[in-house]
């Protein structure tokens, strides 16, 4: 009999490690090789572009009414002939950039959102209105819940999302991969699809490291032999080849960690199951009460006194 | 604050007088702004820009401003639960102070934020982001600004139930009589507020602690957080400032400003209103101050040490300078308390308070603005119209706390104080620490 309960013990242990570990295995998998390949994503190869800048043009043609872009004007042009953004803005959701390191070596540069494999902007927003979605990877925005903190703003380490601060009723723009508009209607982003010299290539995350490693090996004297955005904050979907140093590119020298993992960490930390809180408040109201019933006992002895 | 009406006073005086008016001139130029704000765009006053998305409303009157109001917070704590309750008297006058500091940190947001029209989606548990310390911050300091007014009904209550209501009639007889009641019926209303106010009041008396050591739990939270805030900015927050431990360091900090604040306020509105100044309980206050300070230093620097990092906080550079100016304002201010001398002079007293606070402000102020650089091209410094929003806010903060002390009992009753006084002649025997429960 006692024997027979020792091992229904053993058998009753060993469920509950092996439901501890199932449980565990996939949680682990999901933070570990949390990356996740079959995403949508983009690769510029700035070493082919020509800075046409098509690609911008096709941007804001597409999705203007639907993104609340409008074009910018140039100080020399009243008459509104050329959109002439100078950065990403309230205006504009991508850009190309020459940068010239001498007269006969320079590269463009193209901007947009880099749809982070972590990103901050989804985990610091307070009302949702920052989404990644969990198939597709794209990181959307929703005008119709957000309310214009600008905390995705502080937390970006691209400085992606930009706010309309001149307009009475302003909204975030940023990219969204095109994912109300061309992406649904052609299944492709608007600036890939009018690329003259296949600067930019769209497919799922794996297939664009798979060209980009391709194209590092094939052509080695070319490239900087990095991909761009395969690691950084933990990896993005939108993905850089250059032959100039990324950093002068504007594209920030980061680590490999996403911020928003050590941030979530600490507050969940704080926060899990609202048991500390709830603790707190008990322990206090039970102390101030003891200490209140212990002033009014002294209260009246002095007024007796 | 149960049963003890009669340690408050109303303070008798002209409410229309000269700092009034001065007062009123900045609230209506900030007022002014506002409006140019609601009708033109955030970018039409301010030099926020996409790489400084949060300016000094954010900086000063969310992030400082808070903590500056936490005066009611840090008394809460040393009277109802350090049981030191001879320091009773001070709390009406912390409470005010935190509901005006809190309410108008709710209303800066609300001018700051962008599309303010959607921000009910805080009530929307649809919209709940769990992972943000934003919405942490914004349920607690909603949730806190509601404890407060409840907080500070019994001083409401009191001045209901025993209002003669002269003001108003004297209100109605100005009116047109016909848009005023008879004499009969404005009577008896006068009488039912009266007796309501006389019924509700015991009542509320019984649960007030129930709210008070609730308006201790959410500063903790939301104090704390504020901190989380910049965990996210990695990249962009300089490692002088940028730890693990900023939920922590905030929360000490608030509390050490409260009760230098406490002691500020006291002395200032002693001297403005040409009152006995509240010596015994200010020195006993003044003692803890160095205590926490010194917890505070000591996290603040093991960290830098533990980082790697001391090198570039005495490197003397632009955000070096910062860090020491911080550093040795909070570090001067607590080091001079440590002398008991000190502790008992009131000039002292004032100027120390007033270093812990611009010492602890300006930490607030390197978190969030100046140790913060999101890249190459960036600048921001205030502009004029932005600045004066935010005087606009610290004036109406002080104008109604001019107005209120002479509506409702809010100060200490210096009589009975005097009896505290003298009832405990040597300045209280404070254990050294007194650091909230449960962190």
């Amino acid at each position: 009999m006692k024997s027979q309960s020792r091992r229904e013990f053993f058998k009753l242990l060993g469920l509950g490690g092996a439901t501890l570990l199932a449980s565990s295995v996939p949680a682990m998998g999901s933070e570990k090789g949390g990356v996740n390949n079959e995403a949508l994503g983009m690769l510029y190869d700035a070493t082919m572009c020509v800075g046409c800048k098509a690609c911008m043009a096709s941007c804001k043609r597409v999705n203007g009414d639907y993104g609340s872009l409008s074009y910018e004007r140039a100080p020399f042009d009243p008459d509104g002939l050329w959109d002439a953004p100078q950065d990403l803005s309230g205006s504009t959701r991508t850009l190309i950039k020459l940068h010239k390191e001498t007269d006969s070596r320079w590269s463009y540069v193209k901007y947009s959102c880099m749809h982070c494999q972590k990103p901050s902007c989804v985990s610091v927003c307070p009302v949702s209105a920052m989404t990644k979605d969990k198939v597709t990877g794209v990181v959307d925005y929703n005008k119709d819940t957000c309310i214009g903190c600008r905390y995705c703003q502080v937390g970006c380490s691209f400085n992606i999302p930009k706010f309309q601060w001149e307009k009475t009723l302003p909204q975030i723009v940023k990219c969204d991969l095109c994912r109300n508009t061309n992406l649904r209607e052609k299944g492709i982003t608007a600036c890939a699809e009018v690329c003259p010299v296949g600067a930019i290539s769209f497919g799922k995350r794996k297939e664009l490291l798979a060209i980009a490693h391709a194209r590092l090996q094939d052509n080695p004297g070319r490239y900087i032999h990095h991909v761009y955005g395969e690691h950084e904050l933990g990896g993005t979907n939108h993905l850089y080849l250059s032959a100039l140093s990324f950093e002068k590119l504007g594209l920030p020298n980061l680590p490999d960690n996403a911020p928003a993992e050590f941030s979530e960490k600490i507050q969940h930390t704080i926060y899990k199951g609202f048991v500390a809180p709830v603790a707190l408040y008990s322990t206090l109201c039970f102390i101030a009460l003891k200490n209140q019933k212990g002033q009014e006992k002294n209260g009246h002895k002095e007024e007796g006194e | 604050m149960a049963g003890h009406h009669d340690e408050f006073i109303r303070l008798e005086g002209k409410i229309f007088t000269k700092s009034f008016f001065v007062l009123l001139t900045l609230v209506i130029v900030g007022f002014y702004y506002i409006g140019v704000r609601y009708v033109k765009g955030i970018g039409a006053v301010s030099n926020m820009s996409d790489g400084y998305p949060w300016g000094i409303w954010i900086a000063y009157d969310v992030a400082t401003g808070t903590a500056i109001a936490c005066g009611g917070y840090a008394m809460a704590i040393l009277i109802y639960i350090r049981n030191h309750w001879k320091f009773h008297p001070l709390i009406r006058s912390a409470l005010l102070t935190s509901l005006f500091g809190y309410c108008l940190a709710g209303f800066s947001v609300m001018v700051d934020l962008g599309r303010y029209w959607n921000s009910y989606g805080f009530f929307m548990p649809a919209r709940w982001q769990i992972n943000s310390a934003m919405f942490e911050v914004a349920l607690c300091v909603m949730a806190y600004s509601t404890v407060l007014v409840i907080e500070f009904l019994p001083a409401v209550l009191w001045s209901l139930e025993n209002s003669r209501g002269e003001t108003l009639r004297k209100v109605s007889a100005w009116l047109h009589p016909r848009l005023v009641p008879d004499e009969a019926k404005l009577a008896s209303g006068l009488e039912w507020v009266r007796e309501s106010a006389a019924w509700l009041r015991p009542r509320l008396d019984k649960v007030l602690v129930f709210f008070i050591v609730l308006g201790i739990t959410l500063p903790t939270m939301h104090q704390s957080s504020l901190g989380s805030l910049l965990l996210i900015a990695a990249t962009k927050l300089n490692p002088l400032w940028h730890t693990g431990f900023l939920p922590l360091l905030f929360l000490i900090n608030c509390i050490y400003i409260g009760y230098a604040i406490v002691i500020m306020e006291s002395i200032i509105s002693s001297t403005a209103f040409k009152r006995e100044i509240e010596f015994q309980e200010l020195a006993g206050l003044s003692r803890i101050i160095p205590w926490l300070t010194v917890i505070w230093l000591s996290v603040r620097v093991g960290d830098l040490v533990y980082r790697g990092q001391v090198a570039n906080a005495l490197r003397f550079d632009f955000y070096s300078c910062f860090f020491l100016l911080e550093f040795c304002l909070v570090a001067g201010g607590s080091m001079i308390l440590f002398s008991r001398r000190m502790r008992r002079s009131p000039r002292w007293l004032f100027i120390t308070a007033t270093m812990i606070i611009l010492g602890g402000g300006l930490y607030r102020f390197n978190v969030y603005l100046i140790g913060f650089n999101p890249g190459q091209g960036w600048h921001y410094f205030p502009s004029f119209a932005e600045l004066m929003i935010t005087a606009g806010v610290i004036a109406l903060e002080i104008l109604g706390y001019q107005v209120l002390v002479k509506v409702f009992p809010v100060l200490p009753n210096p009589h009975k104080h005097a009896a505290n006084g003298h009832a405990q002649d040597e300045p209280v025997g404070l254990p050294p620490v007194a650091v909230p429960q449960g962190k």
